[in-house]
């Protein structure tokens, strides 16, 4: 058990990041979920909320995923998701209108679009 | 100049405009290509992380032949057709190539006394179907040249909700996809593939060197649990074959039009050709009669 996390974060349209990592935190149905290396092999769904990626010189990368779940499996990460946003590539104005928009719709089902809107909003505003 | 002369002058003018507007459009199908391809390069690591995970999560499943996505109607009656085709024409056979195919599917499953009930991507396809006034289950438009995942994600909604209705009420009992295979620039094939419901493949357990068995996959714990890992995750592979279907069609449309154009340009190229040597026997007729009418007129004034 030596060396880092190899970490793969993929949207089905492109591959978004790949890299290795120190820790990864991810959060699914039943809440949050912190892998480092020598971790169990694991295949879990993700729920909508930003993805923290610790790199090895202690700096962090947050990814907005949505829809996707990750496996781990001898120290290798892979986080498959719908679609998958790094802070950069996020249009924070339009992730507010979205976030307003959903909230607007009171009483709305769609719990996930707000969700979806907050989690952008986190990840672009970190 | 003679009438003939300017006759010829014209068409080819109208030919070479002809031929600049299909060499422009060749040269944009062949940058999409490119472009088409590199999109479908780039969703292959998804779907293989994708079948990897439903895979490891089916073997894990308690009963999988039991999931509604993968147990097999007993006496099926109503099948659903996606059938990908172009928006805009100029590309040789493509589109009817598509059509042709979903027709002998549908000939094949009303054989077996099944409906068909077309699904359709693509203005040629749509028009193809209202023409004949036959109903069809949903229509997608706008987008064959550059579909995105979110295009294959509302098809594949539609048709698994259709597949999840029962059949006496409107619902689909199997679902096929009728699409072109991008298999390089000079090769795509019109393929029939059935999507739903699923086959299930039994992993073969390889044996290790020290003979006892393993696992194809690790032993993943699987959160929340394997049954509803599969269940979320068996609709994504539908969205995700939907989508794989779409990008491989887009390219194929790409390149049925590079084709389709080329051949053109090379046509007009060849008429041009053509018309100019007749343009100049005309012209040189011309003057032959116009010095034999001088010499005549001359011959007439000496004599």
């Amino acid at each position: 058990m030596s060396g880092p996390l190899e970490v793969a974060v993929v949207s089905a349209e492109r591959s978004i990041w790949s890299g290795s990592a120190k820790s990864v935190v991810a959060k699914t149905p039943e809440g949050d979920v912190g892998i480092m290396r020598g971790h169990e092999p694991m295949l879990a769904l993700l729920v909508e909320a930003p993805l923290r990626i610790e790199l090895e010189d202690g700096s962090k990368i947050l990814v907005a995923v949505h829809g996707g779940f990750f496996s781990v499996d001898s120290d290798k990460v892979n986080v498959i998701a719908e679609s998958a946003e790094l802070a950069q590539d996020i249009d924070i104005d339009r992730a507010k209108a979205a976030l307003s928009r959903a909230q607007s719709l009171v009483e709305s089902e769609d719990l996930s679009a707000i969700r979806r809107a907050e989690a952008r909003i986190q990840v672009a505003s970190a | 100049m003679g009438a003939q002369l300017r006759v010829y002058r014209r068409r080819i003018k109208s030919v070479q405009a002809t031929k600049k507007i299909t060499k422009a459009m060749e040269l944009i199908a062949s940058a999409r290509i490119v472009r088409a391809q590199n999109q479908l390069n780039a969703s292959l690591p998804y779907l293989t992380q994708l079948v990897d995970a439903v895979s490891a999560a089916a073997s894990h499943a308690s009963d999988v032949s039991k999931h509604p996505l993968t147990a097999k109607s007993v006496n099926s009656s109503r099948a659903a057709i996606l059938v990908i085709t172009a928006d805009r024409g100029l590309a040789g056979a493509y589109s009817s190539n598509s059509i042709k195919e979903a027709e002998a599917l549908t000939r094949n499953l009303t054989e077996k006394g099944m409906k068909a009930v077309p699904y359709v991507v693509g203005r040629k396809g749509v028009a193809f179907y209202r023409f004949r006034n036959r109903p069809m289950g949903g229509t997608y438009v706008g987008f064959s040249d550059q579909p995105t995942y979110a295009h294959a994600k509302e098809i594949g909604e539609d048709l698994l909700k259709a597949f999840m209705t029962p059949s006496e009420v409107g619902g689909v009992d199997e679902i096929h996809v009728v699409y072109t295979n991008f298999t390089n620039m000079a090769v795509q094939q019109t393929r029939v593939r059935r999507i739903l419901p699923l086959e299930v493949v039994e992993e073969v357990v390889e044996k290790n060197a020290e003979g006892g068995s393993t696992l194809p996959f690790p032993l993943y714990e699987f959160e929340p649990g394997p049954e509803e890992v599969l269940d979320a995750l068996l609709p994504r592979y539908i969205d995700q074959m939907v989508y794989l279907s779409l990008l491989n069609s887009a390219a194929s449309e790409h390149a049925a039009r590079r084709r389709a154009m080329k051949s053109a340009t090379d046509n007009a190229e060849d008429l041009v050709h053509a018309l100019t040597r007749a343009a100049n026997a005309a012209r040189q007729a011309e003057i032959t009669q116009e010095i034999s009418e001088i010499v005549g007129g001359a011959d007439a004034l000496t004599a």
